[in-house]
């Protein structure tokens, strides 16, 4: 069991049966009263982030959760197939878990992978991925007013908004967040 | 210009470097022989080299504070002639009692920090009193006081506490001083009567809106509080406005758990200070009940921001209620596995021989400082925090 002074960012708890992350907590304590630490946790299953003011004395239950580097290797139907770097071991996950930005996994991309009670739950991807455009319509000349963009379709088959001035064959940063182009990067 | 030089730009025509003096930080010309760490004198000679070292990150260095620091430590200091300037001028003497004694606060939730076969003050109430009994009527102190495993943002171990006393007084008047003494602090040091908290502006200007705890929490927290009710039925009241607590939680606790969670909050969000006054029996400490309502206690809390600045009683007086809190406190302190402090005997014999009617306060100095200046962090009014030493 955890109490208080373990709190620091990142500790996974378990509370009513959920596992939790620690993302904020500071030392709270009135005057006449006992000392808290109020703490902001994330849940890993949906996301949603609750504060607790946890109060010194009590207990919080560590959750079975672990964090994995792993490479993302194919896509198998709806599910995608990941690596443990350290072990090989591999592992199917669907592509449910990983949200709209399952389109922008390209062969090896290096993923976060974390489990709960051994189930893989949540998936992270860094944060641009940079990919090739395999498909899109040149540009009409002028028609530059403003911040026009054109459909772009990149090398995992995602379509993204890009400028005008991007053709096929260039390298293209996106944000994983939310599926935005971000600038045209040199090909090394 | 004298001081330190922070950082020499030689690629500039002239060479130019920055020199942190008492006041401020100042662009100059360089002289040839200066280097980052040198200490400079008016005459731009190099009176100590700073040992031919560069300093790539200033903030490293052990000689340097933030500039944003030393300001506030100059602001401290203006605050603190102002205090004492309207102590004077509302003739109180100032007193300085004891931080090494035998017996510390007995409160339930203070740890005293030990030291040379006694402790240090948790704040200088018991002596205070004593002054008061021997005949004293309007004392303040500003000191330090001491208490063990407190650290955040708006806590450090070591810190300075202003308490002040009325003999012969209500709780009326210290709420009066409160207010004024916070309002002409905040003037001296800001030119205006607006505190900053986490960057917003809150008008200190007495007098100051007041409620009382009982409506607080049934306002903000939806959470009727009785005081004679047993820590279950409070609980679940606790629990009643979603907010999760577990068997083990005290009365106390559990009053504290939806107070933070909801009150708190609710306070911090306000443009103007509160005095939260009227304080549930079980929260009495060293206040006294009041005679029309013994499950009311003769204490405010003044909040500025959200910020917890200053704790009053209107004094309890009786010696023999005193020994019983007193007892009563150590028996809590004994079961929450705590450790105990001797009690005070020579402050109930001074309670014995006649304490006069009296109000007193106890008001953080440090975050007082901190809503003058704007600091966001108790860190960032002090010189140097525990962990920097």
């Amino acid at each position: 069991m955890y109490d208080t002074s373990d709190i620091r960012k990142g500790l996974k708890v378990l509370m009513d049966g959920n596992p939790y992350t620690v993302i904020e907590f500071q030392f709270v304590k009135p005057g006449k009263g006992a000392a808290f630490t109020r703490t902001k946790f994330k849940n890993l299953l949906t996301g949603a982030v609750v504060e607790r003011n946890i109060r010194s004395g009590e207990k919080l239950e560590p959750a079975n959760v672990e964090t994995k580097d792993m490479q993302f290797l194919y896509k198998e139907g709806g599910d995608l197939v990941f690596m443990d770097q350290t072990n090989y071991e591999q592992v199917t996950i669907s592509t449910e878990l990983i949200g709209d930005a399952h389109d922008l996994m390209k062969d090896n991309l290096p993923c976060t992978v974390v489990f709960f009670n051994e189930r893989p739950v949540d998936v992270t991807l860094p944060t641009f991925v940079f990919l090739e455009v395999t498909a899109s319509e040149p540009g009409v000349r002028g028609d530059t007013s403003g911040n026009v963009q054109k459909p772009a379709t990149v090398e995992t088959g995602a379509e993204v908004m890009v400028p005008l001035f991007i053709r096929v064959g260039d390298m293209i940063k996106i944000d994983t967040r939310t599926h935005e182009y971000v600038e045209r990067v040199n090909k090394t | 210009m004298r001081g330190r030089v922070l950082a020499v730009d030689r690629s500039a025509t002239p060479a130019m470097a920055v020199v942190r003096g008492e006041r401020a930080d100042v662009r100059l010309p360089a002289r040839d022989d200066w280097r980052p760490g040198d200490l400079v004198n008016d005459g731009g000679e190099v009176v100590r080299a700073g040992g031919g070292v560069d300093f790539p990150s200033p903030r490293t260095e052990t000689a340097r504070l933030p500039r944003a620091r030393m300001a506030n430590l100059q602001a401290r200091a203006k605050a603190l002639a102002a205090l004492r300037a309207f102590f004077a001028e509302c003739d109180f003497v100032e007193v300085e009692t004891p931080l090494l004694v035998p017996s510390p606060g007995l409160e339930i939730h203070l740890d005293a920090v030990s030291a040379g076969g006694g402790y240090l003050i948790t704040s200088p109430e018991y002596q205070m009193k004593r002054l008061l009994a021997a005949g004293f009527e309007r004392i303040y102190q500003v000191c330090r006081c001491f208490r063990g495993n407190e650290r955040g943002p708006h806590h450090a171990g070591e810190f300075t506490m202003v308490e002040w006393y009325r003999g012969f007084d209500e709780l009326d008047a210290i709420i009066r001083d409160t207010e004024q003494l916070v309002a002409h602090v905040v003037h001296a040091i800001s030119g205006t009567t607006r505190a900053r908290v986490h960057g917003r502006a809150i008008d200190v200007t007495p007098p100051w809106p007041r409620m009382t705890v009982r409506d607080a929490m049934r306002t903000w927290a939806n959470i009727e509080v009785r005081g004679d009710e047993p820590a279950t039925v409070l609980r679940d009241a606790v629990r009643a406005a979603g907010i999760e607590l577990d068997d083990t939680a005290a009365w106390d606790d559990a009053f504290f758990a939806g107070f933070l969670a909801r009150v708190e909050p609710a306070i911090a969000a306000l443009d103007r200070p509160l005095v939260l006054e009227d304080w549930p029996a079980p929260l009495a400490a060293l206040a006294r009940r009041r005679t029309d309502d013994p499950q009311t206690a003769l204490r405010f809390e003044a909040y500025v921001g959200g910020l917890e600045l200053a704790n009053a009683f209107g004094e309890l007086t009786d010696p023999v209620e005193q020994r019983a809190r007193f007892e009563e406190d150590l028996r809590t302190r004994r079961e929450r596995g705590r450790e105990s402090y001797p009690i005070d005997e020579k402050l109930l014999a001074a309670l014995a021989e006649g304490l006069p009617p009296c109000a007193g306060i106890a008001l953080g100095f440090d975050r007082l400082v901190m809503l003058a200046t704007g600091a966001d962090r108790i860190d960032d009014v002090l010189a140097f925090t525990a962990d920097e030493l």
